[in-house]
């Protein structure tokens, strides 16, 4: 009997994968800390994703409300005519956003993004 | 027939009995050692309790595999005094969670699929339990995947290492009947 068989090669190369799959979504991804709202080009708010929350942003066409859940966000409803953002979805890591176009209104998660440069 | 106090009652133990009885003694004092090893991270251990496992699995089919597993996380609770805290409850979700995954997966073809495929799946399925019901049930928080990749390692080294002692144990340990 045979320590190794080929099947195992396949079954540890599977699980090292894994590995790198896990290492790479837990360890390289940074998680958002802070949800910013924008409204019409100027800032509305910063507000934590550690509370979950539901904000009423007021814009032209009407309201827009933000949905904060388990570190989490999203545009829940906008009365914009294409739904765009709100067919977005969750956001979960930082840098991603969503923008309600008619209405003007745009979420961004923020959190520690890796710099560009760095001078001394 | 009435019961009397001076008749007595014997259970009569198969030989079948007795290999799972001694394999699980075997397993209960491997998860005393792999319990006595410093480690890194709280969780992570050799898990050298799997090799019985495996090698109940190989010579004496899964339902042996299922008892020597229980009766070691059982014997092991109690002898650590860990019955019935938060460790006792993750080494049983992680010990039925391999075992689920192993029921399937024993049915691989042999000639492909030895010890290494096993005990690596099987050291899989238990992070897999562990960390499900940690999350579940201890530390219900998405911050618990930041230790996910540490442990997801771990299974990997310890579960090739204990698959290639399994191999070796069951080259030296012929098949016998029973």
């Amino acid at each position: 009997m045979r320590l190794i068989r080929p099947g195992d090669v396949a079954v540890f190369t599977l699980a090292a994968l894994t590995c790198g799959l896990v290492v790479w979504a837990c360890w390289t991804q940074s998680p958002a800390r802070s949800l910013s709202i924008r409204q019409g080009g100027t800032l509305w708010r910063e507000v934590s994703l550690l509370h979950n929350a539901r904000y009423t942003v007021p814009g032209p066409l009407g309201d827009t409300v933000v949905r904060v859940k388990d570190g989490r966000a999203r545009i829940e409803s906008d009365p914009s005519p294409r739904q765009y953002c709100v067919g977005q979805g969750w956001l979960t890591h930082a840098g991603q956003s969503a923008i309600c176009l008619p209405n003007a209104t745009s979420i961004t998660l923020e959190g520690a993004r890796a710099y560009d440069s760095l001078s001394f | 027939m009435t019961v009397s106090v001076s008749e007595r009652l014997t259970l009569a133990a198969r030989p079948l009995d007795r290999q799972v009885a001694s394999l699980s003694a075997l397993a209960i004092v491997l998860v005393l050692i792999d319990a006595a090893l410093p480690t890194p991270l709280p969780g992570v251990k050799p898990g050298l309790a799997n090799i019985v496992t495996l090698l109940a699995l190989y010579r004496l089919g899964f339902a042996a595999a299922v008892w020597v597993s229980l009766l070691r996380v059982l014997g092991a609770a109690l002898l650590m005094g860990s019955m019935l805290t938060p460790g006792f409850f993750l080494s049983l979700a992680g010990a039925l969670a391999s075992l689920m995954l192993l029921a399937p997966a024993s049915r691989l073809p042999r000639r492909l699929f030895g010890p290494v495929s096993l005990s690596l799946i099987a050291a899989y399925g238990h992070i897999g339990g562990q960390l499900l019901l940690a999350r579940l049930w201890l530390i219900p928080s998405d911050g618990i995947l930041y230790f996910v990749p540490a442990f997801a390692l771990a299974a990997l080294i310890t579960g090739t290492v204990n698959g290639l002692l399994a191999a070796r144990l069951l080259w030296r340990w012929p098949s016998t009947p029973h």
